[in-house]
């Protein structure tokens, strides 16, 4: 969606990064999602009068990673500090995060926005990450007029990644919000599940009239658990913001939620004066020390990540630029590629495997709204599958037909072909009798052909292919048809090749 | 009968070893004397008669099978601030009344594996904020030696009682003074280790880069054995401190000859009682008699001291009992009208008059606009005392000074004024903001009132400090007097 002229967003994300450690930041118990509530907090994560924390090393190095992937600073020293208020879902009447002094200073990642030849692409600077405990949750739909409170996410390891506000649109926001998203996953420390809650984006969106230097006052519209949603989300943000304006009103600083359901935004509380969280140092934990050479062999263990994938895609494979991006986008897709194109072996051929898992593959999963991992065809089964097509068993026709066989979970490929009796006929004698023989049934149209009807051409190839049932290889078929038809005269093209 | 009471640890120990008697029978003898006197003095919040006996018949099958230990069998009370999982855990107020902790604090769990014999849990200031043992939901402990009188706080309970030799030794907590001022009003001896010595885990947090575990005994060698038991590293305290742990007891001879004892002039000028100032020169005549040297040092901060810890310690607080907050554990208001009534009327039914003081000021001492004038500040003018106590250390090798301006006063006397009840941990604060050892050792009297002395010395140095006391008690009898009423054999 674009914006209305003469006006401009300001959008700066905070993504709270659910880090997938086996136990809590502060605490041993268990952090697996969905456990019946409270089976999975101890005495530490309960808050109970005299427990203390102590911090999981893990958590540490995921952290460290992150700021090591995105080219930050990573902090030989950082603090953690309390950040104070109550609620009933956070047990200590505390969350315990760095403020002074985070793990993670700066930063950047490369997004690039629209499609193929067109997409641009823009730095995004981070401001920050830092290391925090996620808060429980509060149950208010399951007990009539009684509110439930689950603590087994209380303690459960965040990063809260913080950018700077240089996005200017939704399509930006949700770039650099994948970006991120894919970034974890490379680095395997955050599952990316962003309906469990393992990532969630809270956005700062602001409007301005163009030329402005000053930043409107913003809203953050918080938790929001899609990339659809997020960008839905912004637009009606930007939207109901430039309007209130327009319409000679004031945009107050607020939290704001988005309703899927009604496709807006509403407000959850207004923060006319700055919340008084009353941070100080914990002086439960000590300052968090990493060795220099501990840090070395973190930047040593980075895996790659996308923007080097990408950049091997093209050289190596020699896929274009924006296919490369398509690819590598997440770190589930780049390992579907990678596995297909390994499961071909010497017949691998990238960019019909790239044109595949971005055209075919990609439109089935978004049709059903579902990640690649969770794709009823295997990278195995695809490789199978365009093994037939390279060797000229399958056109690119039939080979869409057993696709969407293997999709509705028919079998392996070769079995498909084998009881659809799918494969091609390549067979030249046969193609050339059946062509014979459709010539031999329209002897006037023939005539017609030769005295110049050019256009008769995908005539006889469609009453050849009926012939064949669809399984004549087409290239063969032209060819055939071609020399048994002889000159049609001086406008006789090329033309009727399918 | 055996007047066990007027026994030794290291005179209990070799009874129990030889068989003399048994556990069983010590227990029950501090049982009789808890159930005979503790009416009056109020030192108790909960007693564990039951749990006491399985614990004691315990020990005394380990005994009989050969095992021994330091503490194997010997009766003890917590100060009522360290969780004990199965009996009850209240610091004293009304917002844990009758709490239970599912685990056992770490110094818990060692006295228990050590075999010493848990007589109950002691009345002390609301989550340890005072120093009169005025501030408990469970009523005012009197002072053994004058029931007029306060037995100082915050751990008063365990003072009260090892003065009247209801237990022959006990845990404490020290935040600002609260094991070495009850100590010194009830004449007794108390050491507050070095901040990181003890595990803080499981013991209520008061303000958590203050408090310390420590214990309360008749003596510098009881401490020893005790304190020996609770020290060491705890991986579930991240500020407990890596450092190997001397063997206390065998370091108590420690020689005299040559220590250079640092006496800070700004401490005996205006404010101290010249009675307790007269009773402390005698002791320190009595440890250059023993070859020590007197130094005259400097500790210029002990004002500045009060005001920071004023601040610091109460915004800590603010921010560790905001978990009591009616929703999981603790008081909870009846019939909450929605949450902010749920908050506001548990804590203010829950908490006591100088805890919400305190929750009130650190509020406002971290709020926005604020934390630089005050937090920030606190915390420089803490390094600046730390600096000033390096220093002197440079010139001295244990300090000695007053533990409180007075002698124990009367119940009520300061209860109208809480800024002259924190003047009477001027002495103590300072020890507490730079995170060093600190002992009281009883000196003498004052208006039949004890006198404490304070040993403070470098991080670590406990061992020193505990021989210091020791040799000075090989000398002097003060830390052998107790109150006449307490002394004869209840049954």
């Amino acid at each position: 969606m674009s914006i209305q002229a003469g006006w401009e967003a300001v959008i700066g994300l905070e993504i709270h990064t659910q880090l997938a450690t086996q136990s809590k930041i502060f605490s041993g118990a268990a952090t697996a999602f969905g456990a019946e509530p409270n089976s999975q907090a101890c005495a530490v994560d309960l808050g109970l009068p005299g427990v203390l924390p102590v911090l999981n090393a893990e958590a540490v190095r995921m952290a460290a990673l992150f700021g090591l992937a995105v080219g930050a600073k990573v902090a030989l020293e950082s603090t953690f500090d309390r950040k104070n208020y109550f609620y009933p879902d956070l047990p200590k009447g505390y969350q315990i995060s760095q403020l002074a002094q985070p793990i993670v200073v700066g930063g950047t990642v490369v997004i690039s926005v629209g499609e193929g030849e067109k997409a641009v692409q823009k730095t995004i600077h981070l401001t920050r990450a830092h290391l925090e405990e996620d808060a429980g949750k509060s149950l208010h739909e399951d007990f009539a007029g009684l509110t439930g409170i689950d603590l087994n996410r209380a303690g459960t390891p965040l990063i809260e990644i913080v950018s700077e506000p240089e996005m200017s649109s939704a399509a930006e926001a949700v770039a650099y919000a994948r970006k991120i998203h894919a970034m974890v996953q490379y680095l395997g420390i955050c599952d990316g599940n962003m309906q469990e809650g393992s990532f969630r984006v809270d956005a700062n969106v602001s409007v301005r009239r163009c030329g402005d230097t000053q930043l409107g006052t913003r809203t953050e519209v918080k938790n929001v658990n899609s990339f659809r949603f997020l960008e839905r989300a912004i637009d009606y943000e930007i939207n109901r913001q430039i309007e209130l304006i327009e319409d000679g009103g004031r945009v107050q600083q607020q939290t704001r939620l988005y309703d899927p359901d009604q496709d807006e935004t509403r407000m959850m509380r207004t923060k006319e004066a700055a919340d008084d969280y009353r941070y100080f140092p914990d002086p439960d934990l000590l300052p968090v020390i990493i060795a220099p050479e501990t840090l070395q062999a973190w930047q040593a263990s980075l895996p790659e990540l996308p923007d080097a994938k990408a950049a091997r895609y093209q050289t190596q494979y020699a896929l274009s630029a924006y296919d490369s991006l398509v690819l590598t986008s997440a770190k589930a897709t780049a390992a579907y590629f990678e596995q297909t194109l390994a499961a071909m072996g010497q017949a691998g051929d990238a960019k019909l495997i790239a044109n595949w898992v971005t055209g075919t593959l990609a439109a089935q999963l978004n049709k059903e709204g579902l990640d690649i991992n969770q794709s009823p065809v295997s990278a195995d089964f695809l490789a199978q599958l365009l093994l037939r097509v390279v060797d000229n068993t399958l056109s690119n026709k039939l080979a869409k037909d057993v696709f969407d066989a293997l999709w509705a979970g028919e079998g392996t490929p070769d079995a498909i072909i084998d009881a659809r009796g799918l494969k091609q006929i390549t067979d030249t004698g046969a193609i050339e009798a059946m062509v014979a023989g459709i010539l031999a049934d329209h002897p006037d149209k023939v005539a017609e052909y030769r005295a110049g009807k050019d256009k008769l051409f995908g005539f006889f190839v469609g009453l050849v292919m009926k012939a064949a049932k669809g399984k004549a290889n087409p290239q063969q078929l032209n060819d055939v048809l071609k020399s048994s038809l002889g000159s049609c005269g001086e406008a006789c093209g090329e033309e009727g090749a399918q | 009968m055996v007047s066990y009471h007027l026994n030794t640890l290291t005179q209990l120990r070799a009874g129990l070893d030889s068989r003399a008697f048994s556990a069983r029978e010590l227990t029950v003898h501090f049982l009789n004397r808890i159930a005979v006197h503790d009416g009056a003095l109020n030192s108790f919040i909960t007693q564990t008669p039951e749990q006491a006996l399985q614990a004691a018949d315990l020990a005394d099958k380990r005994l009989a099978a050969g095992e021994s230990g330091s503490l194997l069998g010997i009766p003890y009370a917590h100060k009522d601030i360290f969780c004990t999982a199965g009996v009850r855990t209240t610091c004293a107020s009304k917002m844990l009344g009758n709490w239970v902790a599912p685990y056992d604090a770490t110094v818990h769990h060692k006295l228990n594996a050590a075999g010493a014999v848990l007589l109950g849990k002691t009345n002390m200031d609301e989550f340890a904020m005072g120093s009169s043992n005025e501030n408990s939901a469970f009523g005012a402990v009197k002072n053994p030696w004058d029931h007029a009188a306060v037995p100082g706080g915050s751990s008063g309970g365990s003072a009260a009682a090892v003065a009247a030799r209801l237990v022959p030794i006990a845990t404490g907590t020290d935040t600002g003074g609260s094991i070495r001022q009850p100590a010194a009003y009830c004449g007794i001896t108390g050491i507050k280790p070095t901040y990181g010595r003890v595990s803080r885990f499981g013991m209520i947090a008061y303000a958590s880069s203050l408090d310390q575990g420590g214990v309360l005994g008749v003596s510098a060698a009881d401490c020893a054995v005790m304190l020996q038991v609770m020290a060491g590293h705890d991986a579930r305290d991240s500020t407990s401190a890596p450092v190997p742990v001397p063997d206390y007891a065998a370091q108590l001879a420690q020689p005299m000859a040559g220590l250079r004892i640092g006496v800070p002039r700004q401490w005996f000028t205006q404010g101290l009682a010249v009675s307790v100032a007269a009773r402390i020169d005698d002791a320190l005549l009595e440890l250059e008699a023993l070859g020590a040297t007197r130094v005259a040092i400097d500790l210029p901060d002990a004002a500045l001291a009060l005001a920071a810890y004023y601040l610091i310690a109460p915004a800590e607080a603010s921010s560790n009992l905001s978990r009591f907050d009616g929703v999981r554990f603790g008081h909870r208001c009846d019939h909450p009208r929605d949450l902010n009534d749920l908050y506001e009327r548990s804590r203010s039914e829950g908490f006591g008059a100088e805890v919400q003081r305190r929750i009130l000021i650190g509020t406002y001492a971290l709020s926005a606009g604020y934390y630089d004038a005050f937090y920030v500040r606190a915390q420089r003018a803490r390094r600046q005392i730390a600096a000033h106590f390096a220093a002197a250390f440079a010139h001295c090798d244990v300090i000695a000074g007053p533990v409180a301006p007075t002698v124990a006063f009367d119940l009520g006397a300061h209860s109208a004024d809480p800024a002259t009840m924190y003047l009477e941990d001027i002495y103590t604060i300072p020890v507490n903001l730079a995170g060093l050892p600190g002992m009281s050792i009883p000196v003498g009297f004052a208006g039949g009132r004890p006198v404490g002395m304070q040993l403070i010395g470098p991080a670590f140095s406990e061992s020193r400090l505990l021989a210091v006391a020791h040799q000075y008690q090989q000398h002097t009898d003060w830390h052998q007097h107790m109150p006449a009423a307490y002394r004869e054999d209840v049954l």
